[in-house]
């Protein structure tokens, strides 16, 4: 059982179960004030205290018995060690589409360990077929583990890897990639990928999960399904978040990657378009389009993959008090970019004035994105957006500031001439920015 | 038929679920209520059935899922938050549902878990939104005595209840979500069980220890009882949901004749010599039969585009209409099966014909297309093809199985004491933890102050209420095995009424109301202590106590001033009470005139006519009998 011995344990606990030989997995039976419990001995969390040892009785409940000093503990038996039986294969229909699924981590496919409650990543694709083996029907699956990280552990060096990954499977001729990943950071890779990857022959769609896919009513398997679909068929070329659209397990839907946002803790309807309209929605199988303006997918287009991006850049949110030494400490460190999250309209209090012109000055492209999440900057409607401008303060528009923060990474991935870097802040790439303000962001179910 | 259980080697278990009167749920801080109005949230939901801790996959549940079937939600913001709705991982544990949990372990004596783990049991029906039902042991190794007998308690359990069906309609469910996360106590016997009259006795003497906690909900479906019984060569059958304490003798007395009978029915046809090989999978399709039918059922179907499909059952003739046990024949047994795995409305079968508008010629015409002798029974359905073979597979395979006796399943207990099929026995152990719970350690410091605080038990109550309230012993005893012990107290120390018509109105009362059909459940403690404040302060007699308890019953949020302007109740004035006295005697001078004060018992029947629930019966006697010395 690999280095999982006793896993979890420590002191008191620990050095009660070596005496008694015991092992993660094995039957014991502990007796304390003429008490006995008998059971599986199952791994303890890393944060649990020292006195307490696990099992797993014979009714399948788990009870955690306190060691004393007079508690024995007796190795009975030893487990059966449960292993993954993957149900029988579905048969490959090899005249359908060829489908790449990149997995990054996060639970949107991964497995549960029964006997742990841990969750571990399972992405063969012939873990995925035995999961969800309705995939068979869509798409020959092309499955690869980049990494296994929880989200909020991903760096821009693993957008580069992304990348890279997509653009390889793309150069073998997959109709589609698939990524999977956590949720907690998929918009920020959504928005990077946007820009990396340019001129897309084909669809690039990230996709997640909310309820780990031990559970009967996890999101995994319907988001995964739509995403491969999307990925096998859909008629756009551009990079998408695949996620439910309410918290009815009936409509998919695709958020361009520049414009999704993670605005729910725990909702599986978590992600929407801030200030535009997702790209396309799948009900009962069938996918509509629902925006006219959309890159579609051709084939024999060339990609091009622009994968670098500088760390170099940060993203600060304006609050009143803020202390203007958190700009200086930027600049004095390196930093070749902010992007101030601003309030209102695009707004910093003028005691902050003098940090940005040093900033500027130095060279550090300041940028201004909005935090009211929703709307467009208006920055000349009052001085204080007048003079920031005057100062040299890049106005995003309507662009979420996180799009803006991973933008502002790849534009200095691009290019070290700040005008150049500016011009292209200020390139419409990837949908980032949008021509007008809709008033109805939310087309509901209008087929 | 009269069973001898002892020799019949009987062993039955009980497992208790009783909702706890919390100020919330237990993993949220919705309020553990109800609601009848229309709903104002719905969702939809699909089930997938995932690997069990072995790697398999439940085969009722998978079946489900193929079957594209799809749960659709009710909800409203009063009494259900994104917890329930399986949208924001669950809270903390309730400490108040765990604190009850253990003071009902420490009250049967059980040792209480040193460190609680929750746990997930799949749960794939959709009465859970997540799949699983969240649970946890909290004591082991307790018992209790009962008429002398110690009956292990192996666990007590702390759990979430579910969500309640509302619906079916094709093959949407609906559920609403606003029972689920009830705090639900689960207290599990040992086995050791041998009479149905004991199982009612323990069920009551666990009921009683839970009521002295003083913290259980009351009213239908707040207790459930699961009964597992066994009988040697029969089977062990886990019986689900009985509701009523009543009912759980009949349940085991119907389910020891039930399997009684399926072991004669396994030995008849061992007498006719029928192998399982012979109970083949082929269904012909006998549309053609019911072409010119007269049966309503049949001519819907096919009118709708559906077909008829048939199953032989060689040598089974007769048996399907055998009884087993009141109303449940082995033919009903195949029915359920059908419905639950074909999803069709029921079967036929050659057993019951000719009837249900199917003629004689019909069924011969059946036999033959079917090649049945007289030896043999055959078992159609009308429906698609699809759910029909899904059906008579369910048919073929019960058949077989009654070849072998009782087989292992779990079933839903029916209002009448009778089961049905529910599904398949769950595999072992189909639990892993739950991991956004954090384990709970259960201090000793705690504990101590757990054990120095706990409430009286029923024995020590029951001499109590004989000695402060002077209550006769069966009205005690009554007190005591109501829902309404505590109430009782609350009431007879609140509102200046006797102790003895407060136990008979809690008790003889609602019984007698219940049994005429009023919802007495439904009036809460509020307007039980109006009600007797009324009675207290004279502004309603005793005698509309049963009166105002109907009304109320009937009127869930009136108020007891509400039910006597609408009964027409409350107490006459002395001067109003003195008018119909007057008016009795002058109506009836001749009669006073001839008997004197000897006129009195006539008179009295007369004027409570008027005055019952209005007045005193003795302030009417005594001014009846002051009036009546006037006139002599």
């Amino acid at each position: 059982m690999n280095k999982e011995t006793l896993s979890g344990y420590k002191g008191d606990a620990l050095q009660a179960l070596k005496k008694a030989g015991a092992e993660i997995g094995d039957i014991l039976r502990v007796t304390k004030d003429d008490r006995t419990y008998e059971g599986i001995l199952i791994p303890r969390s890393e944060n649990g205290n020292h006195k307490h040892i696990v099992l797993k009785m014979r009714n399948g409940y788990n009870v955690g018995v306190q060691i004393t000093p007079t508690t024995k503990i007796e190795r009975i038996g030893v487990g059966a060690k449960p292993t993954f039986q993957p149900p029988p294969l579905p048969k490959q229909k090899e005249n359908l589409p060829k489908v790449a699924i990149l997995s990054t981590g996060g639970t949107i496919a991964s497995r549960v360990d029964y006997r742990t409650g841990g969750v571990r990543p399972a992405l063969t694709a012939n873990d995925l077929y035995s999961v969800v083996p309705e995939l068979a029907d869509i798409a020959v699956i092309d499955a690869e583990i980049v990494f296994s990280l929880f989200s909020e552990n991903i760096t821009p060096k693993h957008w580069t890897e992304i990348s890279k990954n997509v653009a390889k499977h793309i150069e073998k001729g997959k109709s589609g990639i698939v990524i999977a990943h956590g949720t907690d950071t998929l918009g920020y890779t959504a928005a990077a990928l946007s820009f990396a990857l340019q001129n897309l022959p084909v669809p690039v769609v990230l996709v997640g999960s909310q309820r780990s896919a031990d559970r009967p009513s996890s999101d995994a398997a319907t988001n995964l399904l739509g995403a491969v679909q999307a990925a096998a068929t859909a008629p756009f070329a551009e990079v998408v978040v695949c996620m439910h659209e309410s918290i009815s397990d009936e409509a998919i839907v695709f958020h361009r990657g520049t414009k999704a946002r993670k605005c729910h803790t725990s909702r599986r309807d978590a992600f929407k378009s801030i200030n535009a309209l997702p790209v396309a929605r799948l009900r009962d199988g069938k996918l509509s389009m629902l925006v006219e303006d959309y890159n579609k997918r051709e084939s024999n287009r060339k990609l091009v993959l622009k994968p670098d991006f500088d760390e170099k850049v940060a993203l600060v949110k304006f609050y009143p008090g803020m202390n203007p030494k958190t700009i200086d400490w930027h600049v004095e460190n390196g930093y070749k970019g902010i992007v101030l999250e601003g309030t209102g309209l695009g707004h910093v209090g003028n005691h902050l004035f003098p940090a940005v012109r040093k900033a500027i000055e130095q060279n550090v492209i300041v940028a201004m994105a909005s935090q009211c999440i929703w709307g467009r900057l208006g920055m000349t409607v009052y001085d204080t957006g007048r003079d920031l401008l005057a100062m040299g303060v890049v106005p995003l528009d309507d662009m979420l500031a996180e799009t803006a923060l991973v933008k502002l990474m790849w534009v200095l991935g691009q290019t070290k001439n700040t005008d150049e870097a500016k011009r292209l802040l200020k390139t419409n790439i990837a949908h980032e920015f949008s021509p007008c303000s809709m008033y109805e962001e939310e087309k509901q179910y209008d087929d | 038929m009269t069973i001898d259980y002892a020799k019949v080697g009987l062993k039955a278990g009980l497992e208790i679920h009783q909702q706890l009167n919390t100020s919330a749920k237990l993993f949220c801080n919705c309020p553990p209520k109800l609601f009848t109005e229309e709903p104002t949230i719905t969702f939809l939901r699909r089930l997938r059935p995932t690997q069990s801790e072995l790697g398999q996959i439940d085969p009722a549940a998978f079946f489900e899922f193929q079957k594209g079937v799809k749960i659709l939600y009710e909800a409203n913001n009063e009494t259900s938050c994104l917890v329930e709705m399986d949208e924001e991982p669950p809270h903390q544990l309730n400490p108040e549902a765990l604190e009850i949990a253990l003071l009902v372990g420490l009250l049967m004596n059980a040792k209480p878990i040193d460190e609680v783990y929750v746990m997930r049991k799949t749960v794939i029906d959709g009465s859970n939104t997540t799949g699983f039902q969240r649970t946890c042991v909290v004591a082991m190794d307790g018992e209790i005595m009962v008429k002398d007998k110690k009956i292990p308690i192996q666990h007590i359990g702390l759990e979430e209840d579910a969500a309640r069906k509302t619906g079916e309609e094709g093959n949407v469910i609906r559920y609403r979500i606003d029972r689920l996360g009830i705090p639900l106590i689960e207290i599990a016997t040992a086995p050791v069980i041998y009479s149905p009259k004991e199982a009612e006795e323990v069920a009551l003497a666990i009921g009683r220890i839970l009521r002295a906690t003083g913290k259980v909900k009351r009213g239908l479906g707040s207790i459930r009882q699961d009964l597992n019984v066994s009988i040697p060569n029969g089977a062990l059958i886990e019986i689900k949901g009985v509701q009523e304490l009543e009912l759980v003798s009949v349940v085991i007395e119907r389910e020891v004749e039930r399997q009684l009978n399926l072991i004669k029915i396994k030995e008849e046809l061992q007498k006719r010599t029928i192998k399982k090989e012979e109970l083949k999978e082929e269904f012909s399709n006998v549309t053609p039969v019911f072409q010119q039918t007269e049966c309503k059922v049949i001519k819907t179907a096919l009118s709708k585009g559906k077909q008829v499909f048939a199953v032989k059952l060689p040598k089974f003739t007769g048996l399907l209409k055998k009884e087993l046990t009141t109303g449940i024949r082995l033919g009903s047994e195949m029915a359920d099966r059908a419905r639950f795995w074909g999803k069709v409305g029921g079967i036929f079968h050659t057993d019951e014909l000719p009837a249900y508008g199917i003629t004689k010629e019909e069924t011969e015409k059946l036999k033959k297309t079917m090649n049945a002798t007289d030896q043999d029974a055959v078992v159609f359905v009308a429906d698609s093809k699809g759910n029909a073979f899904d059906a008579l597979k369910a048919v073929a395979e019960r058949a077989r199985e009654a070849l072998e006796g009782v087989p292992e399943e779990t079933r839903a207990a029916n209002p009448d004491g009778t089961t049905r099929y529910m599904r398949p026995r769950p595999g072992a152990a189909r639990m892993y933890p739950e991991t956004d719970v954090p384990p709970i350690q259960v201090k000793p410091e705690y504990l101590a102050q757990l054990r120095s605080q706990l409430p009286e038990l029923p024995e020590q109550k029951m001499q109590r209420l004989m000695m402060d309230y002077a209550l006769n012993e069966k009205l005690a005893r009554q007190v005591l095995d109501s829902e309404y012990s505590q109430l009782f107290e609350v009431i007879v120390q609140n509102c200046g009424v006797s102790a003895t018509t407060v136990a008979v109105a809690l008790t003889e009362t609602l019984k007698a109301l219940k049994r005429e059909g009023f919802a007495v459940e439904n009036v809460s403690d509020e307007q039980f202590i109006e009600l007797f404040r009324a009675v207290g302060s004279g502004e309603l007699a005793k005698e509309a106590i049963p009166d105002v308890l109907g009304w109320l019953a009937k009127n869930e949020t009136a108020t007891v001033a509400q039910a006597v302007e609408n009964l027409g109740l409350g107490t006459l004035k002395p001067e109003e009470l003195e008018r119909i006295i007057d008016d009795a005697i002058r109506d009836n001078a001749a009669l006073v005139k001839e008997r004197g004060t000897a006129a009195f018992g006539a008179l009295m029947g007369i004027i409570m006519k008027q005055a019952r629930g209005k007045a005193k019966a003795e302030s009417v006697s005594e001014l009846l009998k002051k009036k009546l010395k006037q006139f002599a």
